[in-house]
């Protein structure tokens, strides 16, 4: 009884620490991705993307942590004032997409809209000179994500927001922009994260957009 | 059993209860300024923190014992320090040192003007800009015109920079420098460059005091950097007034690598048919234009690339002739170019870099001239037998180029390499007697050069280079020195200084002379004020130029050709550009204005005069409006110069002297154009469509560009332009074959 309940205690112990190691980061990546819609809202996206950076390179072998420090970087590069800065701030969200998709091993859906924003955000320093470059590589990625994962709806969510911001003439425009984001939050409806730690972000802003719409 | 619980809760509690630290300080700059947005990390662990606006930053950590501290932030060099973690809180102040980066640091840019989408304080232009100036005509040099230092000289090709004639400015694709890069000269109308804007992404414009790299132009270098790959398989076709075209662009699957090729065919008759021509055309001018490119990645940093150009032009027409009333002056032009450029970039390793580059050209000219009858047959007039003439032109150049580039600590570099040019012209000069003069030149000039980029600190930068050349045909060589600062004054302000020497061969056409020659010399002083934020450019410069060596030139059997090297001069201005994108919305404009107060005793020039192709005042105004309802981009120019002196100079036995001077009306040219984009921001759209209607002279101005004179400098009339308005119209439309072949089909 004795020896058993030593075994027992030793298997508790291995396995709450191999536990508490894993247990560690899925908590830390929580809590920070809990933390994604009020850093959005408080301008701190920054900082948020710190605390990714610092789980990704501690975690080493993870693709996530790369993937939101790059989402919150290009979200603080949109948010940038100064549009001096904003290149840079998208050449370091560029370099975290690609630590993602070099540890993922391959570039997936979300990666590719992550790429997509990352190229929006240079155009936008300068539309009317960078619209050639960096218009059709946002356009590209989009298309690439919607290709990998028909079904994912922050594909869509972002087509339709590059539309709602591309004037009528240029074949933009609410209306134009209003079906997509139907069709996103539809998708948001039966979308379900390969994980609790996966991207969901995106349907709040979609609902937002949407009722712009009108 | 009763334990395990009680074991359980003090697993759980250790793991609770563990101490926390406090970590925190100020991330500073080596001036003490605190470093906003910078992240604190400790190595391997998912404790740190992100400074505030003052540089502040806090963190608990449960870590403990020696650990890394790690301060990342944009624009500065991370760094790391040991530090060792107890229980008591620890104070820590960390100094982070600026980044050497080449979009924040200070450019050497006194006397640069540079249009390329590099994200760079030196440039002003992107690209696009250059086929969308109003007055350009969708030609590179036209749009350089727009800018401060360049003349708006109409009568002939070229750029005139700062006091310099055309043949002082010289023109590098890809480092190599291009020999014909106009279309062969006709009497009083300028002709184009060759190469489509569309070929290259950047272009240097220097107006003075540029790299010891280039070298042979006593007073502007104008450096075209050639494409890389394309972004896409794609296939295009032009039809204007002028002609047609199409071209097709192949990328390889891979992305290493692609090739194409082109065709262009122009026929100007019709044009000339609706719009008026001073000139009578027997054989309206109509040019074959071919080219083929490859270019293969060779690695992640080198490229091979190769472009060739094969060329053949013609034209044949007749003006009134101030010589002999009732009878036309003919001229008739054949011309034959093809152009080679191969170049190989790489990366040695080791921040070692290669760029080398050959390029081999052949020029054909085949020009003939006479006196006509009202019916425009040839005709042999006494006493003016010298009118009836044949001048055939062949030549050969070669010229290549190696550069080494090893990059030092930060930015700073040093490079060092060679160039070889060579030149081999064959004319001959037939009388109207057939009798013949044959004239052949060979020349070889070697070069050598050495640069440094010396990076003191981010603000401040030097490049210190030294240039010698050996000319064959001389037999002489020359070090030219030159050196340039750059002090960064503020976050979007900084300060240049350039000075140089440069050196020139005496300009083939007064060649062979009956005398040695030496080198044709002149030295630049700039100095340069420059303000940039992404949307506005403010700049300012002054320079001084000294002319030493310049050629003069007498008369030998009826052709002008070198006789000394005792001419000089000097020019001295100041010059502003003024570019916003800010102020209007979707307005963007530049304003640039010269001042240039320059003599010279060159050529046939009895002394020291303001040459006939300088003028003091020169100002350029370039607005560009996209109207996104319309999906039309409308760009309008306006061009203008103070009155140039006019002279004709005739020689007699007691040397040159004036027969007539004065000057030319002031010029203006007001020009717009507008290019229709159907297609611009349409999701999916198979192809790419641009509709363009230029106008120059929409005013119908007279245009003045000098006076032409009689042999016997009785008679003189106004050289103007061929027509005062010049209308185009041009569809061109680019299928990106990526997507699907079909676009194509549907629409051809």
């Amino acid at each position: 009884m004795k020896s058993f309940s030593v075994t027992l205690l030793m298997a508790f112990f291995v396995a709450s620490s191999l536990f508490a190691q894993s247990d560690k980061y899925t908590g830390a990546m929580k809590k920070n991705i809990t933390e994604l819609d009020d850093a959005l809202k408080n301008n701190s996206m920054a900082a948020l993307a710190g605390n990714f950076e610092r789980i990704a390179t501690a975690e080493k072998t993870q693709w996530l942590p790369y993937y939101y420090a790059s989402y919150c970087t290009v979200m603080a590069a949109y948010m940038e004032q100064d549009k001096s800065k904003t290149d840079a701030i998208a050449d370091k969200a560029e370099g975290f997409i690609k630590k993602a998709e070099e540890l993922a091993g391959a570039e997936n859906a979300e990666t590719c809209i992550i790429k997509s924003m990352i190229a929006s955000a240079h155009m936008m320093v300068d539309p009317q000179a960078r619209w050639m470059q960096y218009g059709q590589a946002s356009a590209s990625n989009i298309e690439k994500a919607k290709k990998l994962d028909p079904a994912n709806p922050r594909a869509y969510y972002l087509d339709a927001q590059g539309k709602f911001y591309t004037p009528e003439a240029f074949g933009g425009g609410k209306t134009v922009a209003k079906p997509v984001f139907e069709k996103a939050i539809e998708l948001f409806g039966s979308f379900k994260p390969a994980s609790e730690l996966h991207p969901s972000w995106g349907l709040t802003s979609a609902q937002y957009f949407l009722s712009q719409c009108n | 059993m009763k334990q395990l619980p009680l074991l359980l809760n003090l697993i759980l509690l250790s793991s609770f209860a563990m101490g926390q630290t406090l970590i925190s300080g100020k991330i500073k700059d080596p001036k003490g300024k605190g470093v906003a947005g910078a992240s604190i990390s400790l190595k391997d662990s998912y404790d740190g923190g992100t400074s505030d606006s003052t540089g502040l930053y806090r963190f608990k950590t449960t870590e403990t014992g020696e650990h890394l501290i790690m301060v990342t932030c944009i624009g500065y060099k991370p760094i790391e320090q040991k530090i060792s973690i107890g229980a008591e809180a620890l104070n820590l102040d960390l100094i982070l040192k600026e980044e050497p980066n080449e979009l924040k640091a200070v450019v050497i840019t006194a006397g640069t003007f540079e249009a390329s989408d590099r994200k760079r304080a030196a440039a002003v232009l992107n690209s696009i800009d250059i086929v969308t100036t109003a007055s350009a005509n969708g030609d590179v040099t036209g749009a350089i015109k727009t800018l401060p230092g360049a003349q708006q000289v109409g009568e002939s090709e070229g750029l005139f920079v700062r006091g310099g004639t055309a043949a002082e400015t010289k023109i590098y694709i890809d480092g190599t420098l291009v020999n014909n890069f106009f279309f062969s000269s006709v009497p009083n109308v300028a002709q184009f460059g060759r190469f489509s804007p569309f070929l290259f992404k950047g272009t240097v414009f220097s107006t003075g005091g540029y790299s010891a790299l280039y070298g042979q132009a006593l007073s502007s270098a104008l450096i075209l950097e050639s494409i890389d790959l394309p972004d896409q398989t794609s296939a295009n076709i032009g039809v204007t007034i002028l002609g047609v075209n199409a071209g097709y662009q192949q990328l390889a699957k891979n992305k290493k690598s692609s090739w194409g090729g082109g065709y262009s065919y122009t026929n100007l008759w019709p044009a000339f048919k609706i719009i008026k021509q001073r000139q009578d055309y027997k054989q309206a001018p109509v040019f074959h234009n071919a080219d083929f490119n490859f270019r293969i990645k060779t690695s992640k940093t080198g490229i091979i690339k190769y472009y060739g150009y094969l060329s053949t032009n013609q034209l044949d027409f007749t003006v009134n002739s101030l010589d002999s009333l009732g009878y036309k002056d003919r001229f008739g032009l054949k011309n034959l170019n093809t152009f080679h450029n191969l170049t190989w970039r790489e990366n040695l390793g080791r921040r070692w870099k290669l760029n080398t580059a050959l390029s081999f050209s052949i020029n054909k000219d085949d020009i003939e001239g006479n006196m006509a009858n009202e019916a425009g047959n040839k005709v042999l007039l006494t006493g003016l037998e010298f009118k009836n003439f044949g001048l055939t032109n062949r030549s050969q150049f070669f010229n290549s180029r190696i550069v080494f580039e090893k990059k030092l600590k930060g930015l700073s570099a040093i490079r060092f390499g060679n160039e070889f040019n060579y030149s081999n012209e064959k004319n001959t000069y037939t009388l109207y007697n057939n009798q013949q003069f044959p004239g052949r030149l060979e020349q070889n000039t070697v070069s050598g050069f050495a640069e440094a980029d010396i990076y003191i600190t981010n603000n401040v930068a030097a490049k210190t280079g030294l240039r010698a050349e050996h000319s064959s045909y001389l037999n002489k060589t020359n070090l030219a020195p030159r050196i340039s600062l750059a002090y960064k004054l503020g976050n979007q302000s900084q300060a240049s200084l350039a000075y140089g020497v440069f050196y020139q061969n005496p300009e083939r056409r007064y060649l062979p002379a009956p005398v040695q020659l030496g080198f044709l010399k002149a030295s630049h002083y700039i100095a340069q004020y420059q303000k940039t934020s992404s949307l506005i450019t403010f700049r300012a410069e002054v320079f001084y130029k000294k002319y030493h060596n310049l050629l003069k030139t007498g008369f030998v059997n009826n052709r002008e050709v070198a006789t000394g090297n005792n001419g000089f001069g000097d020019a001295k201005g100041f010059e502003f550009f003024w570019r916003d994108k800010k102020t209007i919305k979707n307005l963007d404009y530049w304003i640039s204005y010269s001042y240039l107060d320059t003599k010279r005793d060159f050529l046939n020039f009895p002394f020291a005069i303001q040459p006939n192709f300088a003028a003091k005042h020169t100002t350029s105004l370039v607005v560009k409006k996209f109207i996104t309802k319309l999906k039309m981009n409308l760009n309008g120019s306006y061009n203008f110069a103070s009155g140039r002196p006019y002279y004709n100079i005739q020689t007699d036995l007691n040397g040159p002297k004036f027969t007539d001077r004065g000057t030319i009306p002031a010029y203006h040219n007001v020009s717009f154009s507008i290019n229709y984009l159907p297609k611009i921001g349409k999701q999916g759209a198979k192809s790419f469509a641009v509709y363009v209607l230029q106008v120059s002279n929409v005013f119908n101005t007279k245009q003045v560009y000098g006076y032409q004179y009689s042999y016997n400098a009785l008679r003189k009339e106004a050289i103007v332009p061929p027509s005062r308005m010049f209308v185009f119209i041009g569809a061109f439309i680019s299928f990106g074959v990526d997507r699907t072949d079909d676009a194509i089909n549907s629409n051809l």
